[in-house]
């Protein structure tokens, strides 16, 4: 059940990510972990906690308390594990976070308006009246009023609040993968929806989107495309989006006594 | 000593520039009333009796006494019309005020007048040698009445001997002033030594603004402002009060201020201090009447080998009144802060609320910041709290703006602009706030170029 069939032709429009080992504090998280996401497609990872989902979506946006010891991480062909978090990210890559940073002091507007000047070309500047109306229709989409804009950035937020603050900036900056981490906690279910929304209303064929999440009332809401069982920093099941219905059923122990079974590699 | 220009000569001759300043000095203050020079007389011998700081001086301990050396300094000699017509265009700040007054090298340049209707409602906004004639008993009454007890008693000496120029503001019962008044003070000349003194009067139930610009007409250029700001408020009136310094960071800075808190009167300071290579400010807050209030507030961004020294006094004379200090710094390179702040609750002054908050964020391994905080409370039912910390950037914060695609350069201003904004957002002047951050970006793009 292991992922296979990987390609590596250079016009490859694909988050590939083959044999990943990482390692905190000599601790190894994640275990040779092997997964590709084509852009157009939504991949949601499914596991227990502490099966080094966060992990995972961490170390692909760069955090530098993370230790990759082996394997490697293309996006359209390009390693993106030499790169520096903020390369990554100009590069095309979002990470929505589960716990987003508060920022005192830093208003939402002049945030997101160094995130997009950061996307221009040395020396361009950004023009106002352009970023505000973008800005603005993003907002719209995600039911924002226009006063969170000179909040500080996620500064006494709700949880509904901070997440969907992410999906803004998600809209915003256009990634071409977007890295979602257990983007439905801390959300009732009309926020759940309203962040669902905002997420399927950016599907397309330029998006590949790799949805962390632990529990499947997430994927209601957004279907995915492929489902991946992650386990002690594996991924150890893969299947369409019926699979996420049988680990509702059955639980991951279910996938825990599977793989103890050492047929399965 | 009674003769003033004999004064002028040994100040010539002793404190500042041996023998370069004879015909200049010996010329300064001529113009003043008698009474101002007699004074300056009798300032000059305290400023000769009192001994320099020292290292082991509480007042000064942690300061680096050496950057006082006075040796290089020279009295101020007149300016080019060029020079002076270049200084004039540069000092807009503000785009809406009531009025403006320019001085460079102590001398005073040009005013924009106030409005016909703030002068007929007895608003004074004038250079202090006009104000000392025009208006001697009210300007006698006020003047230099505030002993310096936060160390620098012999700069304040000093300032008094040889000040020739400066702002008197006074603003009658129940007048308020809505748009801000502003000045500068320009450091010209190399070397040049300037006394800036600001006397404002707010008397019962009026409101101002008042916003100061320290700055030097070349960053390249050494030199020493020695200055005193001393603000009067009165029963139930409300001031504003911010200097924004921008000294080159040759020059050497000494401030000392006093405001005098009335009943039911507030008085809002903000200190923004970016240049300078010493510069220090001592500040006192004395609360005398009940429903007074005084907020204190500083903002430092130092990077090089730049240091700031500031002593401050929270004096609480009577019961019920508030006070309230935030100072933050944020240290780049070898920069470095020193802090000595006293909350004292005099007896009697029972249901006093007075805190104090040192904020210090360290860019660098080299940076140093110093807090001394302290709190002396001879009263009882008081409310204090002091506290004085120290930090790094917070890694995920950062790491938050880099996974948005902002460079490290960009997303570390984004934090430290950002650590910085509590302080600002206490100021009760919205477009001052603005005009404060683009300064504190000013200084973020030089050192970024």
């Amino acid at each position: 059940m292991a992922h296979s069939g990987l390609s590596f032709e250079s016009d490859m429009q694909e988050l590939i990510i083959q044999d990943l080992h990482v390692s905190i504090a000599d601790q190894e998280i994640i275990r040779g972990l092997s997964l590709s996401v084509p852009r157009g497609e939504v991949h949601a990872i499914m596991g227990p906690n502490g099966s080094g989902k966060s992990t995972l979506a961490k170390v692909l946006a760069g955090h530098p308390d993370y230790i990759v010891t082996a394997g490697s991480v293309t996006m359209d062909g390009e390693n993106i594990l030499e790169l520096e978090p903020d390369e990554r990210a100009r590069r095309g890559l979002f990470l929505a976070f589960q716990y987003p940073s508060e920022i005192p002091g830093v208003t939402i507007a002049n945030f997101l308006r160094a995130a997009v000047q950061s996307r221009m070309p040395e020396g361009e500047e950004l023009e106002a009246t352009d970023y505000y109306a973008q800005l603005y229709k993003k907002m719209d989409l995600l039911e924002m009023d226009r006063s969170f804009t000179s909040r500080s950035v996620n500064e006494g937020f709700s949880g509904g609040e901070k997440k969907r603050n992410e999906i803004l900036q998600m809209a915003l900056l256009e990634p071409k993968y977007a890295v979602l981490d257990e983007t439905d906690s801390g959300l009732d279910i009309d926020a759940l929806k309203v962040v669902s929304k905002g997420v399927n209303s950016l599907r397309g064929p330029d998006l590949g989107v790799l949805l962390i999440t632990h529990y499947q009332r997430l994927l209601n809401y957004i279907v995915p495309d492929r489902v991946h069982v992650m386990v002690r920093g594996r991924i150890e099941m893969s299947g369409g989006k019926d699979l996420a219905l049988q680990l509702e059923e059955k639980g991951y122990d279910w996938v825990k006594d599977d793989i103890d079974e050492p047929t399965l590699a | 000593m009674s003769n003033p220009s004999a004064l002028l000569e040994e100040i010539a001759e002793t404190a500042l520039a041996p023998g370069r300043i004879l015909g200049g000095g010996a010329a300064r203050n001529e113009d003043l009333p008698a009474w101002f020079r007699e004074q300056q007389s009798a300032a000059w011998t305290e400023f000769q009796t009192l001994p320099m700081p020292a290292l082991k001086d509480q007042a000064w301990r942690f300061s680096n006494v050496q950057a006082l050396d006075l040796a290089p300094y020279t009295l101020p000699v007149s300016l080019s019309d060029r020079a002076e017509r270049d200084l004039l265009e540069r000092s807009t700040e503000l785009s809406e005020i009531a009025g403006r007054l320019v001085f460079a090298d102590d001398h005073f340049l040009e005013r924009d007048v106030l409005s016909e209707k703030l002068r007929a409602a007895g608003v004074i906004f004038q250079p202090l040698e006009r104000a000392m004639i025009e208006h001697e008993d009210l300007f006698r009454r006020h003047f230099m009445t505030q002993p310096a007890t936060l160390g620098s008693a012999k700069f304040a000496a000093l300032h008094q001997a040889l000040v020739r120029s400066g702002t008197f503001l006074y603003v009658p019962r129940g007048i308020e002033v809505e748009l801000p008044l502003e000045t500068f003070h320009w450091l010209h000349s190399e070397n040049v030594a300037i006394f800036p003194h600001t006397l404002l009067v707010a008397e019962e139930f009026s409101k101002v603004t008042l916003v100061e610009h320290f700055r030097s007409a070349d960053r390249s250029r050494a030199g020493f402002s020695c200055g005193v700001n001393d603000l009067v408020v009165g029963p139930g009136a409300k001031v504003n009060y911010v200097c924004t310094q921008d000294w080159s960071d040759r020059a050497l800075g000494i401030q000392i201020n006093a405001t005098t808190v009335a009943r039911d009167a507030s008085a809002f300071n903000l200190y923004l201090n970016l240049g300078g290579k010493f510069s220090r400010l001592e500040s006192l807050s004395r609360l005398i009447g009940e429903g007074g209030r005084s907020d204190m507030l500083a903002v430092s961004v130092g990077d090089g080998a730049q240091e700031f020294d500031a002593r401050t006094l929270q004096d609480h004379a009577c019961a019920h009144t508030y006070s309230d200090l935030l100072f933050k710094n944020a240290l780049y390179d070898r920069a470095r802060t020193t802090f000595g702040g006293l909350i004292r609750v005099e007896p009697h002054a029972h249901f006093t609320d007075a805190y104090q908050k040192v904020r210090n964020l360290l860019l660098s391994d080299d940076a140093e910041a110093n807090s001394m905080p302290g709190l002396e409370i001879l009263a009882d039912n008081v409310k204090c709290s002091h506290g004085a910390t120290s930090g790094q950037l917070d890694e995920e914060q950062m790491f938050y703006l880099l996974a948005r695609g902002i460079s490290a350069a960009v997303a570390r201003e984004l934090l430290v602009g950002g650590f910085l904004t509590e302080v600002l957002e206490r100021l009760p002047a919205p477009a001052l706030i603005v005009r404060l951050e683009e300064l504190i970006a000013d200084k973020f793009a030089r050192r970024s170029r």
